[in-house]
């Protein structure tokens, strides 16, 4: 059985935040990451961030792992990790590799496990060539495997707007964007470089086939009218060797269900999402949740939500409440500052029907 | 339609640039940014404090064109890559524009490319007459084309592809 | 293959070759592949068939979770190939769907 003060469960931007804020504060700190390599969804991310200088704004996602990482001589890394089980007696069972098998019994958890990509169903959405978004962004960015010569991307959210950027910049084809919605989801700014690259983005529009014996050969396209049907003879077949899926993410849960963690569905958060409260603390009194796991949103607050999870769960522990104290009051500073435009509208919505909830449901402080 | 397309209308961006005074004399900043994202490092950029965006980090850059003397500096600072500056007196019948390129292949000094439209459309042939690649740039380069002074306001990338880029 | 040269944020340094078969056909991969990497670099698409329909089934999440890479390795069956890092002399062989007709 590992002992440890603090288990940080995944090393992606909440993870590895969350790990260096609670060692900062002196708490002995166990961060098990089922991948290779640190760093989760950044280590594919090749644009430069947004938020202010907190956030690391201006710094390539690929960049800043190594930023977060800055007391991790006082972390202890458990990569290739995978932590399958999670008990009511406060025990948590792990894999390394295949078949390394053993036990964890930390004090606090920060479960920042991530989120997980949602699915379209047309017929051919099985065929070889039909991607995740990350899977594409995983074998470009981090293989350096082309993954086909023409893309057709699904989804014009932040996604799939930077991950049509990323194929460019690898030099593969995009053929269009299409998203379902009447709006781009994504920011702005990406869009447009995606339309000065001549990369038409086709909003109602939706996938209705993909097309190809062993993969994908084409797909066809059209239109959507006012209720989301497609429109009779809109249809256009264009020739892809790969679909991309950009529509969504949903926070992971496994865990967190398992030991029965209070949830409730709200859309604007990608799903199922835990009750916590302020300091990120779930319905169970050891267990904290940050990054997409609290809710999908940017990294840039999952980064901002691993701080304030990491310091939350170390004050628990007994570290210096001041200092402790301090990061909470920035870090919730700075989500707030990340939250309050017109792009965080949906975020405050959903925080705000979770936290409803949240006071009706259960008796811990909101 | 620019929430739709990504494409900003001309209605859009006529309203990011400056007077006509301020536009004849000297290269001007043309910070294309129509929505409120939390984002600032353009004002930490600008040595001159000429941007300005304040507490609230959602909120849309302001310029002052009195302080801006079209340096750039800010171009390769902009995480949405939407920093332009142009210079109207470049030479006689032409304007400089500088735009940002995160693309292969890097364009040579002297060589003509395709300069694209908001859309991506080809407009007209662009000369390279600048390249920065500073190491602060972090590999956004930042590349000076001339262009005819009709299209300084209109041109706002270059054709992807090719070893002189489309031409 | 079928692997990006150049790019303008990233680099992809000249990795040294790992050799590995595909249902016996001689293949390279290159060091910090995994296995379903190495065997897309090489033009193969298909990595498995769907059980009753004998559907191709591909690369997809790339992250371990949907099943869709299991292949078998070594005479193991069932290894998540979009994990597995490629290691010199590996044998892969597509699967029957759940893997289960082969010893292993």
């Amino acid at each position: 059985m590992v002992e440890t003060q603090l288990l940080v469960v995944g090393g992606g931007p909440a993870g590895l935040a969350a790990a260096s804020a609670a060692a900062s504060l002196g708490i002995e700190v166990l961060l098990a990451d089922e991948g290779l390599k640190l760093g989760g969804q950044l280590v594919k991310q090749t644009h430069k961030f947004f938020g202010s200088r907190e956030h690391h704004a201006g710094v390539r996602g690929i960049d800043i792992p190594n930023l977060l990482l800055e007391n991790q001589d006082k972390v202890n890394i458990m990569s290739n990790t995978t932590i399958i089980g999670c008990y009511e007696d406060g025990v948590l069972t792990a894999v390394t590799g295949e078949d390394q098998y053993f036990k964890i019994k930390p004090q606090r958890v920060v479960f920042a496990t991530g989120a997980s990509e949602k699915f379209l169903s047309f017929p051919g959405n099985d065929l070889p060539g039909v991607y995740g978004a990350g899977a594409v962004q995983t074998l470009m960015n981090q293989y350096g495997v082309v993954p086909g010569k023409r893309v057709l991307m699904i989804g014009a959210g932040n996604i799939g707007i930077i991950v049509s950027y990323q194929l460019l910049q690898a030099g593969i084809h995009v053929a269009a964007v299409v998203e379902a919605a009447p709006n781009i989801g994504a920011y702005l700014v990406h869009a447009s470089k995606l339309a000065r690259a001549g990369v038409p983005i086709l909003t109602r529009h939706t996938i209705v086939e993909a097309k190809g014996t062993d993969s994908v050969q084409s797909a066809v396209i059209a239109q959507l009218d006012e209720k989301w049907q497609v429109i009779p003879g809109t249809e256009k077949e264009l020739e892809v060797d790969v679909v991309c899926l950009a529509v969504g993410l949903s926070p992971v849960l496994d865990l967190l269900s398992q030991i029965g963690c209070r949830r409730k569905y709200i859309p604007e958060l990608g799903g199922d999402v835990p009750f916590r409260d302020k300091q990120l603390k779930t319905s169970i009194d050891w267990i904290y949740v940050a990054g997409d796991t609290a809710g999908v949103e940017e990294a840039s607050a999952a980064m901002v939500e691993g701080r304030l999870a990491g310091a939350a769960a170390a004050a628990q522990l007994g570290a210096d409440s001041t200092e402790a104290g301090k990061i909470i009051a920035s870090c919730q500073a700075s989500l707030d500052s990340l939250r309050r435009g017109p792009v965080g509208a949906k975020i405050r919505a959903g925080i705000a029907k979770l936290e409803g909830g949240c006071c009706k449901c259960l008796n811990h402080q909101a | 339609m620019l929430k739709s397309s990504g494409i900003a209308q001309k209605s859009d961006w006529e309203a990011k640039l400056p007077d006509v005074n301020r536009r004849k004399s000297g290269p001007y900043v043309v910070i294309e940014c129509y929505q409120k994202i939390p984002c600032n490092p353009c004002e930490g950029a600008c040595p001159n404090k000429a941007v300005t965006i304040g507490e609230d980090i959602n909120t849309i850059p302001c310029v002052e064109y009195g302080r801006c003397n079209g340096c750039g500096i800010c171009i390769s600072r902009c995480p949405g890559l939407a920093i332009f500056v142009v210079d109207e007196g470049f030479c006689p019948g032409f304007g400089k524009i500088l735009i940002p390129w995160e693309y292969l292949p890097l364009p040579t000094k002297g060589s003509v490319v395709a300069g694209v439209g908001r859309d991506g459309k080809e407009l007209c042939p662009a000369e390279v007459v600048e390249v920065r690649i500073a190491k602060n740039q972090d590999r956004t380069a930042v590349i000076g084309l001339k262009v005819p002074l009709d299209f300084v306001n209109q041109v706002r990338g270059i054709k992807l592809g090719g070893e002189e880029n489309g031409r | 293959m079928s692997r990006i040269s150049e790019h303008p944020i990233l680099k992809f340094e000249d990795k040294p070759v790992i050799n590995f078969t595909f249902e016996g056909r001689k293949l390279e991969g290159r060091q910090g592949d995994t296995i379903a990497s190495a065997l897309h670099a090489n033009g193969i698409m298909v990595l498995s068939h769907s059980r009753r329909n004998k559907r191709p089934r591909g690369f997809f999440c790339a992250i371990g979770k949907c099943s869709s890479c299991l292949m078998t390795v070594n005479g193991k069956a069932n290894v998540r190939t979009c994990v597995e890092p490629l290691v010199e002399g590996m044998e892969i062989l597509r699967q029957p769907a759940t893997g289960g007709e082969l010893k292993w």
